[in-house]
């Protein structure tokens, strides 16, 4: 089993997804951004938090456009398993292959702190280790965490069962309580909250293994 | 050739900046504000034969995300 992690100029969790990834049994590329391929036979490619590109523009907007992301869309289109967090999250979307944007947290400030997340739905690679309606926690660290759709995509996420996590308590004022949705086929992933964070009990929480666990499940599919 | 893009979050998308910069408005004494919405100016310098669909597709692929913002094109 083969994960990519992408790394851009300003990611700052791109080695704790290759931890997770390689404790979960994962053979790790770190892929740079100026690539324009991604490594043969790769299974799942993880799109890691941080301020690519310094945030400039808006949140993972420069990043969205780079070489590598455009053959992580070409992956992803071809039913590639990605996982977008925090920062990565902000690309998929910002590349379109998650819809919604990513905005501004309604309170202003910067949070960074554990949060109850509640497992929305267990029908995915990435959720199955958990049972819907298990609550678990997940740390937090962003300034733009804040998801929009508008009504006709939020009603779509939620008629498909799309949405993988919520918040017990919106600490950014996020439609719908959303901190994670799928993408049509199942396969795409995009969360504010880290689970590569409470991947070891040094973090002070394991709750975010299952998500890494249960990747290893996948078979190769691009 | 020189183009100006104004990039504004939708109305209807939630401006918490703008929000907070009509609070500090109000607070300071300036109380006929009732909305204050914050966006973006950028200025491009562009080759003399662009043409304004240059900088609509330039928008429509990165300068604004038209999921949340909507933009105006200025040429000057």
């Amino acid at each position: 089993m083969k994960a990519a992690v992408v790394v851009f100029p300003g990611s700052n969790c791109d080695r704790d997804l290759a931890v997770a990834f390689e404790r979960a049994g994962f053979e790790v590329a770190m892929v740079w951004h100026k690539e324009s391929a991604l490594p043969a036979g790769v299974d799942i490619v993880g799109v890691p938090g941080g301020f690519s590109y310094g945030d400039y523009l808006r949140c993972g907007a420069i990043a969205a456009q780079s070489p590598i992301c455009k053959a992580v869309v070409e992956h992803a289109n071809r039913g590639g398993y990605v996982i977008g967090i925090c920062n990565g999250f902000q690309v998929l979307t910002e590349t379109g292959v998650l819809p919604g944007a990513l905005l501004r947290n309604a309170g202003l400030k910067y949070i960074c702190r554990s949060v109850d997340l509640k497992v929305t739905t267990a029908d995915s690679v990435f959720t199955e280790g958990y049972c819907a309606g298990d609550v678990i926690s997940v740390p937090i660290a962003h300034h733009d965490g804040n998801y929009f759709g508008d009504a006709e995509t939020i009603a779509k996420l939620q008629g498909e069962d799309r949405i993988a996590f919520t918040y017990c308590d919106n600490p950014n004022g996020a439609m719908a309580d959303i901190a994670g949705i799928l993408s049509q086929n199942r396969r795409v992933l995009g969360m504010m909250p880290h689970p590569e964070r409470a991947a070891d009990a040094a973090h002070g929480g394991t709750d975010g293994v299952a998500v890494f666990r249960a990747l290893t499940g996948i078979v190769a599919t691009a | 050739m020189k183009a100006r893009v104004h990039v504004m979050l939708k109305e209807g998308v939630l401006d918490p900046q703008g929000e907070a910069v009509r609070h500090a408005l109000g607070a300071m004494g300036f109380d006929k504000v009732s909305g204050v919405r914050q966006g973006k100016v950028i200025d491009l310098t562009l080759a003399a034969d662009s043409s304004e669909a240059d900088v609509t597709d330039m928008c429509e692929k990165l300068l604004a995300n038209t999921v949340i913002e909507s933009y105006s094109i200025e040429l000057l």
